[in-house]
């Protein structure tokens, strides 16, 4: 069994200097902000607010809501469901074809008030090893109960949707170590309806469903 | 002098072990901070706290201070004004002289710094040596502007643009610059005089003091004596709730004495409290920081009821000390208060005073919101969170990709 070692990330926020005041430059700064600027405005949320989910899952769907006070597109934005995508330029396209959608009907074009436009950010990621190392199972579960909320975002998010991989970091060790059943468990929750420490608390336990059965 | 590791306390190893991490990456990058001033006014109190902290984690970072005569400190005055969007002209001789100052101060410079950290406009124009010098260059910005005048814009922009990065406060002072621009939120020392655990013998002397009954609700504002931060308006909000609870209202804060705007407002929030002896206009001296810490941890319900704000420091004090906040949602209070979780935004008088009533009479929930509001604070706005925040950005420096392995 090769040891899965822990890593963790820090994020750095970037400003972008593009800005939009409704729905039309909204959609033109999705379709020319770096894919670095589309994940951190549908991530962001998970790490700020750790220990409750927001009932806007991105901040497209916040601002379209309740500063251009437009609830039904803006509940079409937060439903989007970002576990379907392995990539951040179909996310990209996604929200691209329902804001044209919007635009194409849209008779007039409402614009936010003065100063509330939306703040066009990115973000650039640093990742750091931890002294947190596991060799087996139990080691693996006694790890994840210690590693900050950052290393469990890294492994199961990170590791997807920005850095490509297949499935997160977690479940490719778990496979690798023979633990397939566990791997695939692991690998259909989904990540965005849980809080960090609630996903933390869920993989645990479903970890140590595993380690009682033996 | 605070060290790092008293931090483990408040915020846990991992967070410490992380800054220890960082900084063994850079223990070979000499970093020299410059701005204008070595007291007095945000900017120096940040780097009083930090520069010390980031020399105890073993980094080679020191702060000097530009000079400048009287001559000098009216112009960037008036520049100061100007990013604040007032009618303000400059001539092109006090141009010049902003310039040839800079010149002038030069001579703290040296090829030995890897990094030079320039803080706020006033030595923006040191950058002309840059390439001279080869290394590397950010300017902080610490001014809260959204509306500059244009032409003092241009002017400083052409300095900025000379920058390899710039570091602005809140998504909204974003401008349209070629060079990169890094969001960094301000912080609080928790370990400050203004922030740190008090004993409560200590917080029941300063009421006594001020003759305040700590049997009876207190609800607090403390900021300068300033139109912008509404002191009327609280007044109005207290009365209405005062009609239905009997409670007591503080008005805390300081102001320069010979600032002719913080007098009259001063006079105002007098003569509009009149003879309620339940109302408190406590005018302090500017190092009344204990005091202040004492009232806002004695205080039932905290509010910020500015029209206009900055980052909004004041809330975040109070969201630390566990108190439920009731705010306007302006500047960069939004960042600090998610609405009825971490705290109440709102947007009148009669809302503010709705949400008093509503926060006394439900000390559970007031409870909750204060303790959400304090793990919010304490995840994102603490010194640690800014020096994290600042060695990442030396160490971004050097490496321009998306994602980088330390």
């Amino acid at each position: 069994m090769e040891p899965f070692y822990f890593y963790t990330r820090i994020t750095q926020v970037e400003l972008l200097g593009i800005s939009a005041k409704n729905v039309k430059e909204l959609l033109e700064g999705i379709k020319k902000v770096p894919s670095s600027s589309i994940y951190h405005h549908t991530h962001r949320y998970l790490e700020q607010h750790r220990y409750f989910s927001p009932e806007y899952p991105n901040d497209f769907s916040y601002w379209i809501t309740n500063n251009l006070g437009l609830k039904a597109l803006g509940e079409r934005i937060a439903s989007v469901d970002i576990i379907q995508f392995h990539d951040i330029e179909d996310l990209r396209r996604r929200f691209i074809e329902i804001l044209e959608e919007y635009v194409s009907s849209a008779t007039v074009l409402r614009n936010c008030i003065p100063g509330e436009e939306f703040r066009f950010l990115s973000s650039r990621i640093f990742i750091l090893p931890t002294p947190f190392v596991a060799k087996n199972l139990k080691e693996f579960c006694e790890c994840l109960r210690k590693v900050t909320i950052h290393s469990v975002y890294f492994h199961m998010f990170e590791a997807r949707l920005r850095l490509k991989k297949p499935d997160n970091d977690f479940s490719c060790w778990l496979r690798d170590s023979g633990y397939t059943e566990l791997a695939d468990k692991i690998s259909r929750l989904d990540p965005y309806t849980y809080t960090l420490e609630g996903l933390r608390k869920k993989i645990i336990s479903l970890i140590e469903e595993e380690i009682n059965k033996k | 002098m605070r060290k790092i590791d008293e931090y483990r306390k408040i915020v846990g190893d991992e967070v410490i072990d992380e800054l220890y991490m960082l900084a063994e990456k850079l223990k070979h990058v000499s970093i020299q901070n410059i701005n204008s001033t070595s007291y007095g006014g945000g900017v120096a109190e940040m780097l009083s706290a930090i520069v010390p902290l980031m020399q105890d984690l073993g980094l080679k970072v020191r702060w000097d201070v530009i000079w400048g005569d009287k001559k000098f400190f009216e112009i960037t005055k008036k520049i100061h004004n100007g990013l604040h969007g007032v009618d303000v002209v400059l001539t092109k001789e006090e141009l010049e002289y902003f310039i040839e100052i800079n010149e002038k101060n030069e001579k703290l410079l040296s090829k030995t710094q890897d990094i030079v950290f320039i803080h706020d406009p006033q030595p923006i124009a040191l950058v002309r040596k840059k390439r001279k010098l080869k290394n590397k260059w950010i300017w902080r910005c610490h001014v809260d502007f959204s509306t500059p005048k244009k032409d003092i814009w241009l002017f400083l922009k052409n300095f900025i643009e000379k920058y390899d990065a710039s570091v602005f406060s809140a998504p909204r002072f974003a401008r349209k610059l070629s060079i990169r621009q890094v969001l960094i939120s301000p912080s609080i020392d928790p370990l400050s005089d203004k922030n740190k655990e008090l004993s409560p013998d200590f917080i029941d002397s300063v009421l006594r003091r001020f003759g305040i009954d700590k049997e009876k609700p207190i609800i607090t504002q403390i900021s300068r004596f300033d139109y912008l931060k509404d002191p009327i308006g609280v007044i109005k909000a207290y009365r209405l709730v005062k009609k239905y609870i009997d409670c007591q209202l503080v008005l805390a804060g300081g102001g320069a004495a010979d600032d002719p705007e913080g007098k009259r407002v001063l006079e105002d929030v007098m003569s509009e409290a009149a003879s309620d002896k339940d109302i408190f206009v406590l005018f302090l001296p500017p190092n009344s920081h204990l005091e202040i810490n004492a009232l806002q941890r004695a205080s039932t319900v905290i509010l910020q009821k500015s029209l206009k704000e900055g980052f909004g420091l004041t809330v975040t004090e109070a969201l630390w000390k566990e108190k439920p906040v009731i705010a306007s949602a302006v500047g960069g209070i939004p960042l600090q208060i998610a609405h009825k979780y971490s705290g109440i935004l709102t947007y009148t008088i009669e809302g503010t005073a709705y949400w008093i009533k509503q926060l006394i009479h439900e000390p559970e929930y007031a409870k909750r919101l204060g303790k959400n509001g304090k793990r919010h604070v304490k995840n994102n706005f603490l010194i640690t969170r800014h020096i994290q925040d600042y060695m990442l950005l030396f160490l971004s420096l050097f490496n321009s990709s998306d994602t980088i392995y330390l």
